[in-house]
């Protein structure tokens, strides 16, 4: 048994012996920064981002002229602080995209892997399921389910890991076809392992690298999504900040000037989104060339 | 070539079975669908009427008969603020949706596609290098915010272009780039890989080992094939475009299908959300099935085979 | 034409650099051969030892990354290394032409036999369309498919391997070129279908004059259609002469080893003997002879200093101290 474990390919906690080059640095020091400013949002943030007063509505960022260093970054229509609101809203785009890339990525793999190991009438299933779900249009059906069910935090992340879900089943489902085929899995079989062995400890940890890449990727996609939906209304519902909810009320400040209040929360969601591409495309070409048709 | 034909049009009608099955499971699935289905502020009696109407006392699978039998004979339900028929109001805002996609997939292949060509040709050069800049820009920055972006600058600063409704062609300019801009970076990096692809192929080396001068190469050889995939994505595309215009549409106020349902949301018009999911997954299966019958035309392998 | 050699090459090296100049894989390393009109010369080697990069170094269509950076190549007392891209590209499927191995991947599958066939008489030729397509229908029916009235106007999938491989063959004549380079060409056929292919190659050359560069790594396909061969190990070629000297006597220990390992019939008991250990990396390769690792015959002088050509016989040579 343990031979056909050294037959398996890179596992993912061999990273350490990875050398991290630049195009992978960048990105993973926006993220740390971002997931630290989530973490300790309440210790950092200068203000409350649910609360404003009235009376300083509109301020611009310090550096134009109006503003102040007591806002750093300018105040909203309601007088709340633009820079509070941000840090405040790191968290919930982070906390809303990992939970439902996480999610949606246990729930891809493992029908995934069971689509593909065990064939037949389960992998007809889950492929038409599959199937269906992707011609259905992501940010519509997303709509759809919030208007259902009404937002919420949870419902958002669940909402979402429902929605691409299947993004993975498919790729996974691919690769386990082919590493069906090899050697190890025949040796594991002709062994006597049963079939939930040989998909745990022989399937399992050779998808993990796909799985992962996926992961990354997808990222950048939930979070535009759930800004998308903030931005229309059905996302993180108000007083709690989230950044697609900031450029919607920014929008109605446009015409009058008040920039930063869109220019700022895109730039969180765009810098978000742009380190989770390129540390998905770093990791696609380091774990597996093979999915660079991805 | 039939056989091919009656298989994919086989398919794309379970594809609808299912699509109208999962929306429907959606619905009943919480329960009481009467709180969706009915307009905010009804009274008592207009809700028990309602769930006659409905059925919901028959089984689930006479209420999923009679929902499918009414959505084949068009009636999608009644819109709470317009009064009308949902299929009606969708119809009707339909054209101006596939109007701003098509405009803004001309936009994403003319960008696209000679891009990636360039890229692919001239690999590791410079054009590749601003080309990865290029893609990596336009894949991580949400069509919203360029929206937004433009304007800010070309409408609030510098008054160049109108920034909502729609009329003249100066109307379509920003929305088209807002919304094609993201696809033409995806299609310029599938033109890319795929180009690299096909020149690194056996036939192409032999098309070089004839002596056939490069130009010929590239646009006989590598170009036919490398646009297959690239083509089929674009395909599928136009309709991911009216699909994914919904935030585009309310930024700029563009009166399409997802403006429709930024309304529908917006005035808690659940018929109108629903129709559009259905009427939406329904054009993503109609057109994946047109593109498929036409990859026939163009791949030999494929009509001949099957 | 002179009537000297139809093909010459004298200590060609061709280089992949990688890495930012820091890796050299020495692919093809001081190569020098002879060629006539008419010949037909067998290039021997294990994969990796070169056989395809100096294929495509004749012919000047190196990948990206690979250069040739010494030596000199001459074709019917041209100097090849001299030419312009242009003038090359002139040369290339109309006085030297080149067969792959894999006819099915050869082939675009998005236009017709025909099509592909009539293309270089129509670039090389400046024939029209009519004139070239009626060549084309020839062609096939001098490469013995039958219907070729009807073939022409099919696409590559609907053949079989080894018509698919016929066609690549017509397309490779299709100009009248004087040399034919053919990389394994059987490799991807059935066994079955070799036979006939290869009978095929030796009536074209003996119809048309050509001579023929025949690249394999299976010694009984040499031992059938070539005159002379070239044992290829590490990008050098470590023996060379006439193939019946060489089968009967050969000088050096990897071709004798090559010899060994064929299984013969009649010789049930005897163990096939394999070569022990790996060709070596090209970009690291040992110091001294590069095929000292793995040989039983290996001396001390092996290890340190790399042996030139020795003569053997006429025509003979190998490239091994113990020839010395």
């Amino acid at each position: 048994m343990s031979n056909s474990r050294a037959a398996s390919l890179t596992l993912p906690w061999r990273f350490p012996s990875v050398r991290i080059e630049a195009q992978a640095l960048i990105p993973i020091v926006i993220l740390t920064v971002l997931m630290l400013t989530a973490i300790f949002a309440d210790v950092i943030a200068p203000y409350n981002p649910e609360i404003g007063t009235l009376g300083d509505r509109f301020q611009p960022p310090a550096w134009l002229t109006g503003g102040s260093t007591a806002h750093l970054l300018g105040t909203d229509h309601l007088g709340r602080d633009v820079l509070s609101r941000l840090i405040f809203g790191a968290r919930v785009s982070m906390v809303v995209g990992f939970m439902a890339v996480i999610f949606a990525g246990v729930v891809g793999t493992v029908l995934g892997v069971l689509s593909g190991y065990l064939g037949g009438w389960v992998d007809q299933l889950i492929m038409r399921i599959t199937d269906t779900w992707l011609a259905l249009p992501g940010l519509t059906f997303a709509i759809f389910l919030a208007a259902i069910v009404g937002p919420s935090m949870w419902n958002i992340v669940i909402i979402l890991a429902l929605v691409f879900w299947t993004r993975y089943a498919r790729v996974i489902r691919g690769e386990v076809l082919s590493l069906r085929e090899r050697d190890f899995v025949r040796l594991a079989i002709v062994a006597g392992c049963s079939k939930r062995t040989i998909m745990r400890r022989h399937i399992l940890p050779n998808v993990l690298n796909s799985a992962i890449v996926i992961a990354t990727l997808m990222l950048g996609i939930v979070i535009v999504t759930e800004a998308s939906l903030s931005f229309l209304g059905v996302g993180v519902p108000p007083p709690k900040p989230a950044w697609g909810l900031m450029l919607a009320d920014g929008k109605k400040g446009m015409m009058a000037g008040y920039w930063w209040l869109t220019v700022l929360p895109g730039t969180c969601i765009a810098l978000l989104v742009l380190s989770s591409n390129l540390l998905g495309d770093w990791l696609r070409v380091k774990l597996d060339p093979q999915l660079r048709q991805l | 070539m039939k056989r091919f034909v009656l298989k994919r049009i086989g398919y794309a009608v379970i594809s609808l079975f299912l699509l109208s099955a999962t929306i429907f499971f959606f619905v009943r699935v919480t329960g009481d669908p009467t709180t969706l289905l009915v307009e905010p502020g009804a009274s008592r009696d207009d809700i028990e009427a309602l769930r006659a109407q409905l059925g919901l006392d028959r089984s689930l699978l006479i209420q999923y008969v009679s929902f499918l039998s009414s959505a084949v004979r068009g009636d999608f339900g009644h819109s709470f603020y317009y009064r009308t028929p949902v299929l009606e109001l969708y119809l009707s805002r339909l054209p101006n949706s596939l109007f701003l996609a098509v405009v803004a997939m001309t936009f994403s292949l003319v960008i696209g596609i000679p891009s990636g060509i360039l890229a692919a040709v001239r690999v590791n050069g410079f054009w590749d290098g601003a080309g990865k800049m290029f893609t990596l820009l336009g894949l991580s920055m949400p069509q919203f915010w360029v929206g937004l972006l433009m304007i800010l600058f070309f409408s609030v600063y510098l008054g160049w272009l109108p920034s909502s409704g729609s009329g003249t062609p100066w109307h379509v300019l920003m929305p088209a780039f807002a919304l094609g801009w993201y696809f033409a970076a995806a299609h310029m990096r599938l033109t890319r890989s795929s180009m690299l692809e096909v020149l690194g192929s056996e036939y192409v080396k032999l098309a070089r080992l004839k002596g056939l001068p490069e130009a010929l190469v590239i646009a006989k050889h590598a170009f036919k094939n490398a646009l297959i995939p690239v083509l089929t994505l674009a395909g599928i595309n136009l309709v991911t475009m009216v699909n994914v215009a919904v935030v585009v549409e309310t930024v700029f106020a563009w009166p399409g299908v997802g403006r429709l349902l930024y309304e529908g949301i917006a005035f808690r018009d659940f018929p109108i959300v629903q129709a559009n999911v259905l009427l939406g997954g329904t054009m993503i299966v109609l057109v994946s099935l047109v593109v498929d019958l036409l990859y026939a035309v163009i791949d030999p392998r494929i009509r001949y085979d099957r | 034409m002179t009537g000297g050699p139809l093909l010459e090459l004298d200590g060609l090296s061709t280089h992949y650099v990688g890495a930012r100049g820091t890796r050299i894989t020495r692919a093809v390393e001081d190569v020098s051969l002879t060629l006539n009109a008419g010949e037909t010369l067998g290039i021997v080697g294990e994969s990796g030892s070169g056989k395809t990069t100096l294929a495509l170094s004749i012919l000047r269509l190196l990948p990206p990354g690979a250069r040739i950076v010494s030596g000199a190549l001459r074709f019917e007392g041209e100097d090849l290394l001299a030419k312009s891209p242009r003038e090359m590209q002139h040369i290339r499927g109309k006085r030297i032409a080149m067969i792959l191995q894999d006819p099915m991947a050869s082939l675009n599958p998005l236009f017709t036999v025909g099509d592909q066939v009539a293309e270089p008489i129509r670039v090389h030729e400046h024939a029209s369309r009519r004139s070239a397509w009626a060549q084309a229908r020839n062609l096939l029916g001098s490469v013995h498919i039958a219907a070729p009235e009807r073939r022409v106007g099919e696409y590559p999938h609907q053949l079989s391997g080894g018509m698919r491989q016929r066609i690549v063959g017509a397309i490779a004549i299709s100009c009248g070129p004087r040399l034919l380079i053919a990389d394994e060409p059987t490799t991807s056929l059935d066994v079955t279908i070799q036979a006939q292919y290869l009978h095929l190659l030796s009536e074209i050359q003996r119809e048309r004059g050509l001579a023929l560069i025949f690249i394999t790594h299976n010694l009984g396909i040499v031992a059938r259609m070539c005159d002379t061969v070239a044992v290829m190990y590490a990008g050098r070629i470590v023996e060379s002469g006439p193939v019946r000297r060489i089968f009967d006597a050969p000088a050096h220990p990897y071709t004798r080893a090559l010899l060994e390992s064929i299984p013969r019939f009649g010789e049930a008991d005897v163990r096939l003997t394999a070569i022990d250990g790996q060709p070596p990396d090209p970009a690291a390769l040992p110091a001294g002879c590069a095929f000292q690792p793995r040989c039983v015959k290996a001396i001390d002088r092996c290890r340190v200093e790399r042996p030139p050509r020795f003569v053997v016989g006429a025509k003979h040579g190998a490239a091994c101290w113990l020839c010395g």
